[in-house]
């Protein structure tokens, strides 16, 4: 600093402050290292990151519940989940239209999956009830048609519906499809409603726009000539239950008036259905309680639900509370996956060690040879070996029949080695030797046998001499040994498929189970994220005990 | 209910295609996709050879991914990019991808082709058109083979389903599949329900544990398979004494291998595999699916499809239509699972009840297995 002007800060050659002049050019060297990684960078974002990340993201997502039945849901807020009836008309009244619009866009299965993961029965309600909610609809459909023909024709209904000043409810409708089809439904609809009907047919105009809308830009299909769907009669009907809007209907002058006022004269002909007994009727499910507690419990666009059944809890009326014993096995497992990873580890500790100081102190000529021993198995692909120990473990495999001819093992008592626990370690052990014993090898590799004959000059004992001198300057090798051997073995899956019978198969089968199996994705990656949590705080374990720093995967 | 979209475009297409065949726009690469093995390659002989050979310039590439087919297509769907155009599923997929809508609806009287006597495709298929989008093309069943070798001295050979949970008589080692299904049924059977209220009986929470109260008592002598090749390779190993898998596996090891095994039959579950159409597909292979699947389908191919594996034709005109088998010689009818003398005593798998209780049921049935 001592050349440093008094005047003001020291300058660089072009007159710009020296600091401000380093640090620009230290951000072009910044940048120009951080382009050079770019490609490298994105590629890793797009392929690794975004597909994980996503996934992950779907542990928590919920919102099928709510944009595929909007209405309902929302109706239900007022409806105690504790409760032993069923809720309300008013709550049945709205799922009939929700329904009524998933079954066209055929969303309807798709929700039934999402909620049977929570309550058995729900797919097939859902499905059967979204195959004859058309009889509901046409309870309506054919009186009205009787009173006045004139709602035969489509283009009734068009002129009756068009007008000025109703695009509210329109957009309204439009956001609906487009939330719970995913798709954007722009476009137009070729439809203006009329304000001025739409106030005293609420129902109808909203079932109506919803019908144009898909009508229009899902089937591409002309709406001013066609039949509006039988959902629109109902709304029509529930409409005309409202006094007001039957007063209204008696003053109303517009296109269409004449019919309208054919139907308020004759109200006494439309049905007094409820829908509550509509739907008891397609299926008394929807009167359970249940059916509606779960509805409710999982509405909400964000949910622990998957979270909460990866541990073996679920979500109850009041709160998260545990399964029902018989059906808890995800503790049990991650248990049983983790306490397995740590067993293989160790036996992969205690077999490899050895190899590696002897591939390390041999003459070269023979560690080579053994060498290839070594990574022979570890070329090979991982089916082939994991078949291989199938046919040495099972019970007239190559082992128990040697076992038997040498008589060590009785034939009619021949050792289970295979479709448990056992099978799985072994094999797993086998599977993973190789990346215990590389690192291993290549930290070794770097100890110089000086020290050893150091400590034995120096009046050691051959077991001072490895415990105190060699073995500390080889743990950076196992602790790298361990965490690639654990890391593996904790979401390893074809091996113990195959091997590992029913008490020694791991997480990830069931992980695998629910992604191409059931179909549950949200459970499989609410699994998927805790393993990875659980991962994340075994390594932190690992540093703040060990040491990240003693970890050598070379020299 | 007015139809959806795709729904219309494939009757309309399938209107053109039912009406004259080789016209449109097709397109000229088809990727089928099937389960591998001796059943792709009957599936080859009898669909796929000829159908090329009628079309010159198609090229027919197959994937061996219908083990993982539901969860691929919803994979692709939610890409944005459909590589497959026919996709062989059973029954049960079938129906889950209609639900999710990921396969086209199929119209069997308009899109499938009518039987030689001129019976519509509705009534020839019969209640094997499961679904909306479900295209039967045979019935397999799930069966017990044994080691006749094995069958202890004095002794009948098992003829009965309760056999299996006949440890005294005979011992031995099971292989049983590692899924509730099939397993519940088989247990509450030979537990004293009777058959029409089997299912009555699974939907209680009581059932369901007498199910597996019943096959605790074998526990500890099964094995439990996940691939289909695993109980006929367990069998000629001598590893197990009986075992139930696809009974086209064990025609395979008996008729093709000569292992000493025998098939039980009884109870057997009559399955379904089958075409789906996935959703989505762009107009000419949409038009080129449908014209293989219309052609594929057809009384002849289905019988033809008998002569190189044991599942049976799922339209009834072609049952009488079944030869011999095609490098064997043997008399195919008497190794179908259809075949009266073999289907004295049968289940035929229940799609509705499945699709609503599989989770539950396999959640109960996991844990216990973990136990």
């Amino acid at each position: 600093m001592s050349d440093t002007t008094p005047s003001g800060p020291m300058l660089a050659a072009d007159g710009t402050p020296l600091k401000i002049s380093l640090s620009r050019a230290l951000r072009r060297q910044k940048i120009r290292a951080l382009a050079l990684i770019a490609p490298l960078l994105l590629f890793v974002v797009i392929t690794f990151v975004i597909p994980i990340v996503s996934m992950l993201f779907r542990s928590v997502e919920n919102q099928i519940v709510s944009h595929t039945m909007p209405e309902a849901t929302a109706a239900l807020a007022a409806w105690d989940s504790a409760a032993t009836e069923p809720p309300g008309e008013e709550v049945f009244q709205a799922l009939y239209f929700d329904l009524f619009r998933a079954a066209e866009a055929k969303e309807h299965t798709k929700l039934g999956t999402r909620l049977n993961y929570e309550q058995t029965g729900t797919s097939s309600l859902f499905r059967t009830s979204g195959r004859n909610l058309d009889d509901v609809g046409e309870e309506w459909q054919d009186p009205i048609e009787d009173i006045a023909p004139a709602f035969e024709d489509g283009e009734t209904w068009f002129a009756m519906l068009s007008g000025e000043g109703g695009n509210r409810i329109l957009e309204q409708r439009r956001r609906l499809w487009s939330e719970m089809v995913d798709e954007p439904f722009a476009g137009d609809v070729g439809l203006t409603l009329s304000s001025e009907v739409a106030a005293f047919l609420p129902l109808t105009a909203a079932a109506y726009s919803d019908w144009a809308i898909f009508e229009a830009l899902e089937e591409g299909r002309d709406i001013a000539t066609r039949d509006p769907w039988e959902a629109v009669y109902a709304g029509l009907g529930l409409d005309l239950r409202n006094a007001e809007t039957v007063a209204a209907i008696n003053a109303y002058q517009g296109p269409h008036a004449e019919d309208l006022q054919l139907l308020t004269a004759n109200l006494d002909q439309l049905p007094d259905l409820m829908f509550r007994d509509a739907f008891a009727e397609l299926d008394e499910d929807w009167l359970s309680p249940d059916v509606w507690r779960t509805i409710k419990i999982y509405s909400p666009d964000y949910t622990s639900g998957y979270f909460l059944n990866a541990v073996d809890m679920e979500k109850g009326a009041d709160g998260a509370q545990m399964r029902p014993e018989n059906q808890q096995i995800y503790l049990t497992l991650f248990m049983r996956t983790l306490w397995m990873s740590l067993l293989i580890t160790s036996s992969c500790i205690v077999l490899g060690y050895p190899v590696a100081w002897l591939l390390a102190n041999l003459p070269l000529r023979t560690a080579n040879v053994l060498m290839i021993l070594v990574l022979l198995p570890f070329w090979t692909s991982l089916l082939v070996r994991t078949s291989a120990w199938k046919v040495l473990l099972q019970q007239q495999g190559v082992i128990n029949e040697i076992l038997v001819w040498l008589g060590f093992v009785d034939d009619a008592n021949r050792l289970i080695l295979m479709n448990n626990a056992t099978g799985t370690i072994i094999a797993m052990t086998h599977i993973l030797l190789p990346f215990m014993i590389l690192p291993l090898y290549s930290v070794m590799k770097t100890i110089p046998p000086s020290y050893l004959r150091a400590a034995k000059s120096l009046g050691a004992t051959n077991w001072t001499a490895f415990w105190r001198v060699y073995f500390p300057q080889s743990v950076p090798g196992i602790g790298a040994g361990s965490i690639l051997v654990f890391i593996l073995a904790i979401g390893y899956y074809i091996t113990p498929e195959i091997v590992g019978g029913t008490d020694g198969v791991f997480i990830s089968n069931r992980i695998a189970y629910h992604i191409s199996s059931s179909l549950n994705w949200g459970l499989a990656a609410a699994l998927g994220t805790i393993l990875l949590a659980v991962v994340l705080l075994l390594y932190w374990l690992y540093d703040r005990i060990v040491g990240i720093d003693n970890v050598k995967l070379g020299g | 209910m007015k139809p959806t979209k795709i729904l219309s475009a494939v009757s309309i297409l399938g209107l053109t295609v039912g009406l004259s065949h080789a016209e449109g726009h097709m397109a000229s690469d088809m990727t089928v996709v099937s389960w591998g093995g001796a059943y792709q390659q009957s599936q080859t002989s009898a669909y796929t050879d000829p159908y090329a050979e009628m079309n010159s310039g198609l090229t027919v590439t197959w994937d061996e991914s219908s083990a993982e087919a539901v969860a691929k297509l919803r994979a692709m769907n939610e890409a944005g990019n459909i590589t497959w155009d026919v996709v062989d599923v059973v029954a049960a997929d079938a129906l889950r991808l209609c639900d999710e809508g990921l396969a086209v609806e199929i119209d069997a009287n308009e899109q499938l082709a009518a039987a030689p006597d001129g019976t519509s495709a509705e009534d020839d298929f019969g209640d094997l058109l499961v679904g909306d989008c479900f295209i039967p093309q045979i019935v397999y069943s799930t069966t017990f083979g044994y080691r006749t070798d094995m069958v202890p001295e004095g002794v009948e050979a098992p003829n009965d389903i309760c056999d299996v949970f006949d440890l005294e008589t005979y011992p031995g080692m099971r292989a049983l599949e590692k899924r509730p299904i099939n397993n519940v049924e088989w247990a509450l059977l030979c537990d004293g329900v009777a058959k029409e209220d089997v299912y009555d009986v699974l939907e209680t929470e009581e059932g369901q544990e007498q199910a597996l109260a019943k096959l605790d008592t074998i526990k500890d002598s099964v094995i439990w398979w996940s691939a289909g090749a695993d109980t006929p390779q367990l069998l000629a190993d001598g590893e197990i004494f009986m075992g139930s898998t696809y009974n086209g596996r064990l025609f395979a090891a008996i008729e093709e291998q000569g292992q000493p095994i025998g098939m039980m039959w009884d109870a057997q579950v009559f399955d379904l595999d089958g075409w789906i159409i996935p959703a989505g597909l762009p107009e000419d292979r949409m038009a080129r699916a449908l014209d293989f699947v219309y052609f594929a389908t057809d009384t002849q191919r289905l019988a033809d499809q008998a002569k190189y594996i044991s599942y049976g034709p799922a339209r009834l005109s072609s049952a009488p239509l079944v030869g011999q088998h095609a490098t064997l010689g043997i008399d195919m009818a008497q190794h179908m699972p259809t075949d009266p003398e073999n289907a004295k005593n049968t289940f035929l798998y229940n799609y509705e009840f499945w699709a609503d209780y599989r989770d539950d049921i396999d959640a109960k049935f996991q844990a216990w297995l973990a136990q």
